[in-house]
């Protein structure tokens, strides 16, 4: 048994130590906010933050997880900066498939909190390994800078 | 896709406003509708819309009269007050649901806020899409396809909520006003919500003739602030894609296919596969080896301990490269004609500059965020339930039924969100869901989720096929355009298929040549012709499908004209203009907005491109940099696109984005290659997608327009990249004829 922590609960899982954290949220916790793109931390799809920062969980073994650590998903993600996030997302209506969008999310809440006034180049550099094939980056990129906005405000 | 179809449909005449069409009110046995409301009582819509007989025998469409007592339904007023529009094509994130229920706000005059939308059960009789015959999503076709049937639906309902509550007030009908959701009697400050009409409107007859709204009394159509309906369920987790199905008792399957194209299976040694704890069986069918285990881990693991030895004796072990020698080989002979009018060679005779050039185009990869998947479950009639990012309903009906031996009618499709398709969930032979259900027909002990990884997906082909094309093309001691000859080599993916009847004639694949052999610039004399070379490669259309490579060869080459005419690139191409009317338009108008004639410093350069596809016409300016080494960036991208009537203007304006950085991000480094057969690229690392630090400045200016609408989710593609390549070319002095760019060292 491995015991993890996701969005403030403790959760025991019956896993081998190498099953990724992705597939253990899945099929394992049936959280399926969190999702399966590319299984190579190639596109960010899986992005959820252990103890808030940004990680790609398809490439997180649930076994080097640290003790204690906190695991927060999209469905888990709260607080002013997450729902500023996730505000300006609807108001810019940001979303086409919306597939890779929780990603996408979890990769700006993080910037967001590390960073109330970020650059173009510094979203560059945070958003750069969130792929979205419907190519809404113009949109993302003003959400963030939205965002932050109301954070600073 | 499908052009060929929607022309001939706008041909024939889209269906008269007084024909056929007869309102419906639902019987009450359809419960299953009511249930997906919520509640009882609810009014439930729908239309009759004849569908074309496309489907027999590629007749041209024409009205054939209801083909199904059933009533069409789509819109569904329950007691809750929500107004839920039944959605026949799937979203796959252009946002056709939003679309659709736009239209049915419209003529109801509902508030926007109880808006709701569902995916229609899969039914081509009921739901099939007007152009095609069968229920389906492509083309750009579905907002053409259901603008009348669902204003009619929501016209309907409207005339229905004012009669009754015309009879609880005991007032005149004409006395009864409805406006954001509210249906009011003004002399006797009296008010009613939808859903407390919904059960009297039920009852009432269903008025056979209704008025629709003039384009200027529009509240809702073609109007800024309607926010999309999956703006929320996208942003916190709980949209449910096809890939989180999980039904009680179900397993994960993952198949492994032949590395090369046209292989199959000699001989498989699953021992230690079956060996992985949670492996629930290993089972060699014909279209793979399927791997099923307890969850998508397990699945993989064991599938990696699979050893697998493929006969190639009837497999591709040709690469990329000696593809493409052959094809220029080919393209040393006629091909099937495609385009012949005038006499090219004359006119080569007497022209003042001739330009030639050779296009080459990669097999692209769709590459969906959502890696394809299916669930499969088994229903004691002998049929079965597919859970599924359906896009073509019709087909996996039929192709299903077939793998099960049960009728089409017994394939149940739940038709979830998709998580992008631009082509790849639409395809003649069902594939991947075909897959699914021979597995979970195998297996039979429980539900199947058919899971195709990554490298599935960039590995498993139904490409957008490789091309060449050579032009060669002249201009005229004046600077006029006088002769274009293209000849045209490239897979046909609609030979061998169901559709090939309708699509392939005197041996000209539809797909292969639009917007080459009907090019709109005026030239008096045009030869096209084609090959269509085979290989066991699986081909497949792929967002704006043909024109992704014609518009770009042609665009390119329009400027290396323009150039050798010594005439501005804007001024030339609207000079060949002037019997497209609304073509020269987009071009003026996106001109006008990139500020055509502002100078741009050394180093900088600016490109445009115009193209008409699926009915919808669009022009791209672009602004690039080129950096003292040759690298290109793309600093600012303004479209204007003409769809006619536009129902949501920032959906539009969205697929407009993301159509240009489709484009654009394909063209700079997107391509898929072979060596020895085997595909070199495997995932994200090697089919390098776009980024958002490529990702241009996007402006998109839309024509206001009362046109019947046409679509907006492919037509924003082809002109993209040509616009900048013309930057580029404006630059460098040197055409961009070889994608992706990289291969040319440009990124």
């Amino acid at each position: 048994m491995i015991r993890i922590t996701v969005n403030g609960q403790e959760r025991q899982v019956d896993v081998p130590d190498d099953m990724p954290l992705l597939w253990v949220l899945r099929d394992e916790l049936n959280m399926t906010g969190t999702k399966f793109g590319c299984g190579i931390a190639q596109c960010g799809a899986c992005t959820v933050h252990v103890d808030g920062a940004p990680t790609r969980a398809c490439q997180t073994p649930v076994g080097t997880l640290a003790a204690g650590a906190k695991v927060t998903t999209i469905e888990g993600a709260s607080g002013k900066v997450a729902e500023a996030v996730r505000a300006a997302w609807q108001k810019l209506d940001v979303v086409q498939c919306g597939y890779c969008q929780s990603g996408q999310i979890m990769s700006a809440i993080a910037l967001v909190a590390a960073n109330t006034n970020p650059t173009d180049a510094d979203i560059d550099a945070a958003m750069d390994g969130n792929v979205c094939r419907c190519a809404t980056y113009g949109r993302v990129r003003a959400a963030i800078k939205d965002a932050a906005q109301s954070v600073r405000a | 896709m499908l052009h060929h179809l929607i022309r001939q449909a706008a041909q024939s005449g889209f269906p008269d406003e007084s024909f056929g069409r007869t309102l419906v009110q639902v019987a009450p046995s359809r419960r299953n509708f009511l249930k997906a409301a919520g509640a009882g009582g609810a009014l439930i819509l729908g239309a009759h819309l004849p569908l074309p007989a496309l489907a027999a025998g590629g007749a041209p469409p024409g009205i054939v009269g209801p083909a199904d007592p059933r009533p069409h339904l789509f819109v569904i007023i329950a007691p809750d007050n929500t107004v839920t529009v039944l959605a026949k094509h799937l979203d796959k994130g252009q946002g056709i649901v939003t679309g659709l229920a736009t239209i049915v706000a419209e003529e109801l005059d509902a508030d926007w806020a109880q808006m709701r939308g569902a995916f229609a059960p899969a039914d081509s009789k009921l739901y099939g899409n007007h152009f095609f015959g069968i229920q389906g999503t492509g083309g750009s076709t579905a907002i053409a396809n259901s603008w009348d049937e669902l204003r009619m639906a929501g016209a309907a309902a409207r005339a229905m909520l004012v009669a009754a509550a015309a009879a609880r007030w005991n007032v005149p009908a004409g006395e009864v006003t409805v406006a954001k959701g509210v249906v009011s009697h003004a002399a006797s400050n009296r008010r009613f919500t939808f859903g407390e009409l919904a059960e009297d409107a039920a009852k009432l007859p269903v008025p056979q003739k209704v008025a629709l709204k003039a384009a200027k009394d529009y509240t809702l159509i073609g109007k800024p602030g309607l926010h999309r309906l999956d703006h929320v369920s996208k942003t916190d987790g709980s949209a449910i894609f096809a890939m989180d199905i999980r039904r009680p008792g179900q397993v994960t399957a993952v198949l492994a296919r032949s590395p090369r194209f046209g292989g199959t299976v000699k001989s498989v040694d699953d021992k230690a596969a079956r060996a992985v704890p949670g492996v629930l069986d290993v089972l060699t069918l014909p279209v793979g080896v399927a791997v099923i285990a307890k969850n998508t881990w397990t699945a993989i693991k064991g599938r990696e301990a699979l050893k697998i030895v493929w006969d190639d004796s009837k497999a591709e072990t040709r690469g990329t490269d000696q593809m493409l020698a052959d094809y220029r080989k080919l393209a040393q002979t006629s091909g099937a004609v495609a385009a012949d009018k005038g006499d090219v060679a004359k006119a080569f005779a007497g022209a003042a500059a001739v330009v030639e050039g050779e296009f080459v185009f990669p097999y692209l990869a769709h590459a969906p965020m959502e890696p394809l998947n299916a669930t499969v479950a088994l229903n004691p009639d002998g049929g079965c339930t597919i859970w599924a990012g359906s896009q073509f309903q019709g087909v996996e009906q039929m192709v299903v039924a077939h793998v099960l031996g049960c009728k089409p009618e017994q394939v149940k499709i739940e038709t979830q969100w998709a998580g992008g398709s631009f082509g790849r969930r639409a395809t003649t032979n069902a594939d991947y869901i075909a897959e699914a259900a021979i597995i979970a027909k195998a297996y039979g002990k429980a539900p199947v989720h058919l899971v195709w990884t990554r490298e599935d997906d960039i590995k498993g082909g139904r490409y957008r096929p490789l091309f060449l094309h050579t032009i060669k093309a002249a201009v005229d001691s004046s600077g006029a355009l006088v002769a274009w000859r293209q000849r045209i080599v490239g897979q046909s993916f609609m030979a061998g298929t169901p559709f090939e009847k309708m699509m392939v004639k005197n041996g000209v694949d539809a797909t292969s040549v639009e917007g080459a052999s009907d090019m709109a610039y005026a030239v008096p004399n045009l030869a096209v012709d084609l090959h269509s070379p085979t290989s066991p490669v699986t081909t497949l259309w792929w967002r704006s499908v043909g024109h992704t490579h014609t518009a770009y060869a042609k665009e390119v080459m329009i400027d290396q004209l323009a150039r050798a005419a010594g005439k501005d690139p804007l001024a030339f191409r609207l000079a060949m203009l002037k019997d497209h009317p609304r073509m020269a338009n987009v071009l003026t108008l996106a001109a006008e907005k990139a500020g055509w004639d502002k100078p741009l410093p050394k180093g900088k350069g600016r490109g445009v491109a115009v193209h008409e596809s699926f009915n919808t016409f669009v022009a791209h300016v672009a602004e690039v940099t080129v950096s003292d080494k040759g690298h290109v960036t793309v600093d600012r991208v303004v479209v204007a696109v003409d769809c006619g009537q536009v129902v949501n203007p920032d959906v539009v304006t969205a697929q407009m984005e993301g159509a240009t950085g489709w484009g654009i991000g394909h063209a700079l480094r997107g391509e898929i290659t072979l060596t020895d057969g085997l595909v070199d690229q495997s995932n994200f690392d090697g089919f390098l997608p776009l980024r958002m630090s490529d990702m241009p400045k996007v402006e998109v200016h839309i024509v206001d327009s009362h046109e019947r609408p046409t679509g907006a989710g492919e037509p924003g593609v082809p002109t993209s990249a040509p616009a900048v390549a013309n930057a580029v070319f404006a630059v460098t002095g040197k055409p961009v004829q070889t994608l992706p760019f990289s291969r040319g060292g440009m990124v």
